[in-house]
């Protein structure tokens, strides 16, 4: 009581955990079942189990059956162990989102034509509120869909989309862009239908021109990445940031492939040469791991590369797939 | 219970619109039938096995219509095609084999199926006796679906069943499962029983819909859900009689008769004894793209068991609300109820097996959002008073947020019960995340228990505020209905659907999948179930 009262206390990013009402307390709260009767055995061996978790200070809010031989918990816990916030790296979308007129006047004045958007559900998927809130006319929360955007030709395919039809057209549309829209992810189908779109779209040599892009609840830009897609876009994801990510990869590939300037490139980044980023056959050859080869990509690997660079390659077997 | 003062004037000229849509509907169904109404037939007769076709169990039922009909239409010529052997209707022939081959009909199924009898190539039995056996083939079909009613009337007895169609009683819980494994839905469903759940559903593997026949036995791999098949039906109908009594209450279960095996499904729910199927004139038109024709043909057979076996259907609306506005698009669902009500007539249905569907699903943040919901649910309740209504909840503005989402399922909750709704399917406060977990429904539960028992004599204590908010908004719904319905009837149903007259969506005559599994009928068409039903 004696001590004077010091300021709020600041938070450590190099040691952060979750707060509660103190920093750094650490606290979280954890729902889970039980398949046994709640019991006090029942509750010490959610208690375990949450130690195991690495969590301490554990305090039990509830415990009810949940039906004959299940009992639901509700525990209160603190995080023993901080992250360092200030290393931490995301791979992330690249674009910034514009509004839909500053977008129709880019395609206009920089492109000149307008490009062609195609939405679906693909596989046996359904579930099509995601592509329609981003494809339709009416948006979603207040942003218009692609549709209404003047300069894309937005086509809303709709739902159960066979991956093979969904090429067929691109090809036959000329499309520009592709939007995938997964919902359901039982067994990970979502992931198994997104990969075979682009083991289709390569044999079919679209990889170069064509975006790719995935969406739903369930999707994120990493998983996107992973399954061979340019982006992904997740939860209450507005049809502007999907229609200015198209934009601006259209321009930044337009650049890298045709040695077009792209005009939204902010001004300190350097402007990249016409196919300069990709390695060629010369300079990667394809070698088995640990043979002379690989020694020397890695002397010729920037050091930033190890982090950012290498991961962003890791993630993408498709960019991989590529060289 | 408080009523929304509505004018009957209108709503009876919705309903005479109605009737008015689906009389050139009608006489399209007279005249024709489908591959799935064929394959019905012969399920009806005890047609119920399967062959091993490439590996995987087929159904009896599909070999026999695709040696009949199906693979014979390639290599038929366009004459052919307008009368093709089938247009004479399976029994015919399969009768005909019955009497030729001197074999029970299961016995029969399976050897056309194994291809050991070629029903096209045998001779032909006169017209008068192949149609003397027929009929009373059928009426022992019938009288399988009348059994299996009486014997699920009694187990409904014994556990002291408190449904009522008019919703007096207060919501019934209606929850699903979808485990994707039908032993682990049913420990799940279980759960839900004991928690306090009136009524299960099994979810669907996704996209069974568009399957051209209905899977053989029990299942334990789906996407999204489960498989519905006889067998899982039985399993797990068996497993929530069980349930029923030892709890002393009667649990209801649930299934899907949508698709292309519409009337298949309402003939195996009603052997199995199901309570609930999902059963709608335009769903599949419109969000699954079956054929027009294919799916207004399909659902009248299909509703023609379903009102011999009391079964109740739920309609589903609730779509409507999801693809397009749920401020906007009040008058969408309404008129759909009003054609849905009327299909559902013409199939012999009566109105309180006629669970029309609806939902919660206005953009949380509109101002006043309970105010219109209210209204909508109350309008529901007043315009159909004698149909157990099904109102369903909020998904489209659901996110990962389990806290606020558990919050939009109480307020739907509270609205459910104030306006004397049915039958409340459950919100998941884990909607829009994964199928739900064994907790997420006992939380589900406990939140609508609550609520149904903290209110429910709420709507007997309030009235509307006569020119208020709610009265003037259920109005302007009843008047966008009535001018829909009007545009619907002056240009027709079919024309209407190809200009997105219903959730935006624009579908055409001869579009979408399943055109070719419809038959126009020859004058000579055999299927007494049109009669006895």
């Amino acid at each position: 009581m004696s001590e004077t009262p010091k300021g709020p206390q600041k938070v450590d990013l190099k040691r952060l955990k979750p707060y509660g009402d103190i920093m750094g307390d650490g606290t979280i709260q954890i729902c889970f079942t039980l398949p046994v009767e709640a019991s006090a055995e029942a509750r010490e061996a959610a208690v375990q189990l949450v130690q195991k978790m690495g969590l301490d200070q554990i305090k039990v809010a509830t415990m009810e059956n949940v039906g004959r031989g299940f009992s639901m918990f509700v525990i209160y816990a603190n995080v023993k162990v901080p992250v360092d916030f200030t290393k931490i790296e995301v791979v992330k979308v690249e674009a910034k989102t514009r509004a839909r007129d500053e977008l129709d006047e880019v395609i206009k004045t920089h492109i000149g034509r307008k490009l062609v958007v195609l939405g679906a559900c693909t596989g046996y998927d359904a579930h099509t509120v995601g592509i329609d809130a981003i494809m339709n006319m009416k948006g979603f929360a207040g942003d218009y869909g692609l549709e209404r955007y003047q300069w894309l030709d937005a086509r809303n395919l709709g739902a159960q989309v066979l991956n093979e039809e969904l090429i067929k057209l691109a090809v036959s549309e000329k499309a520009d862009a592709i939007l995938v829209s997964k919902v359901v992810t039982q067994h990970n189908i979502h992931i198994r239908d997104l990969k075979d779109l682009i083991t289709r779209a390569k044999k079919a040599g679209l990889m170069d021109r064509l975006i790719f892009v995935a969406g739903g609840p369930r999707v994120t830009h990493p998983l996107a990445l992973e399954c061979g897609f340019d982006a992904g876009f997740g939860v209450g994801t507005k049809p502007s940031d999907v229609a200015s990510y198209i934009v601006e990869e259209f321009l930044r590939r337009r650049e890298r492939l045709d040695g077009i300037p792209n005009p939204l490139r902010p001004t300190d980044e350097p402007a990249r040469a016409k196919a300069p980023a990709k390695p060629t056959k010369k300079s990667a050859p394809k070698t088995k791991r640990g043979s002379a080869g690989s020694k020397l990509v890695v002397k010729f690997r920037p050091k930033k590369a190890m982090t950012t660079g290498a991961r962003a390659r890791k993630a993408s077997p498709r960019r991989k797939a590529k060289k | 219970m408080a009523h929304l003062k509505l004018d009957a004037k209108k709503i009876a000229r919705c309903r005479e619109l109605a009737e008015n849509i689906a009389r050139p509907i009608d006489s399209l169904i007279q005249s024709h039938t489908t591959v799935a109404i064929e394959r019905t037939v012969l399920r009806l007769l005890g047609v119920n096995g399967a062959v091993k076709r490439s590996g995987q169990w087929y159904p009896e039922v599909n070999a026999i219509i695709d040696d009949l009909h199906t693979d014979l239409l390639p290599k038929m010529s366009a004459a052919e095609k307008e009368a093709p052997p089938l247009s004479r209707g399976a029994l015919y022939y399969f009768v005909n084999g019955m009497i030729q081959k001197k074999m029970p009909a299961a016995e029969l199924g399976h050897a056309v199926a194994s291809r050991k009898v070629d029903l096209l190539k045998i001779p032909f039995a006169p017209d008068a006796e192949i149609e003397k056996l027929a009929r009373e083939l059928c009426q022992k079909g019938r009288d399988w679906i009348v059994s299996a009613k009486t014997t699920r009337d009694g187990i409904r007895k014994e556990t002291n069943d408190r449904f009522d169609p008019e919703g007096k009683g207060g919501p019934c819980l209606y929850v699903i499962v979808a485990t994707g494994n039908i032993y682990d839905d049913v420990i799940q469903a279980r759960a839900a029983a004991q928690a306090g759940a009136d009524a299960i559903a099994v979810i669907r593997s996704t996209a069974q819909s568009l399957i051209d026949y209905v899977p053989h036995g029990a299942t334990t791999e789906g996407f999204g859900g489960t498989y519905a098949t006889q067998e899982n039906f039985r399993i797990m109908r068996e497993a929530l009689d069980d349930e029923s009594k030892k709890l002393g209450r009667y649990i209801r279960l649930t299934n899907y008769c949508s698709g292309l095996c519409m009337p298949e499904i309402a003939a195996l729910g009603a052997v199995e004894r199901l309570d609930f199927l999902l059963n709608d004139a335009m769903y599949g038109i419109l969000f699954r793209d079956i054929n027009m024709k294919r799916t207004l043909i399909d659902q009248h057979f299909s509703r023609r068991i379903i009102a011999l076996s009391k079964i109740v259907i739920h309609t589903g609306e609730d779509n409507y609300l999801t693809t397009a506005d749920a401020v906007e698009n009040g008058h969408q669902v309404l008129a759909s109820q009003f054609i849905n009500e009327r299909f559902a007539l013409n199939a012999k249905m009566t109105q309180d097996q006629m669970g029309l569907g609806h939902a919660q699903e206005m953009d949380p943040e509109h101002p006043n959002v309970f105010l219109l919901e209210i209204a909508r649910a109350q309008m529901t309740r007043d315009i159909f008073p004698k149909s157990p209504i099904k109102f369903m909840p909020p998904t489209r503005h659901k996110c990962g947020d389990i806290f606020y989402s558990h919050l939009m399922d109480a307020m739907f909750n509270f609205v459910g019960v104030l306006t004397g709704q049915t039958i409340q399917l459950l919100g998941m406060m884990t909607e829009a995340m994964h199928t739900p977990l064994l907790q997420d429904r006992w939380i589900s539960i406990k939140n609508a228990k609550y609520i149904f028992n903290g209110a429910k004599d709420l709507g007997n204590e309030i009235t509307f505020k006569p020119g208020g908010m709610i009265e003037k908004w259920a109005e302007k719904v009843l008047d966008d209905t009535l001018a829909h319905l009007e545009m619907v009837n002056e240009k027709g149903m079919i024309t209407a659907i190809g200009e997105r007259a219903f959730a935006e969506v624009k579908r055409t005559e001869t579009g979408g999948k399943g055109l070719d599994g419809v038959i126009r009928r020859a004058p000579n068409y055999l299927n007494p179930f049109f009669e006895i039903l």
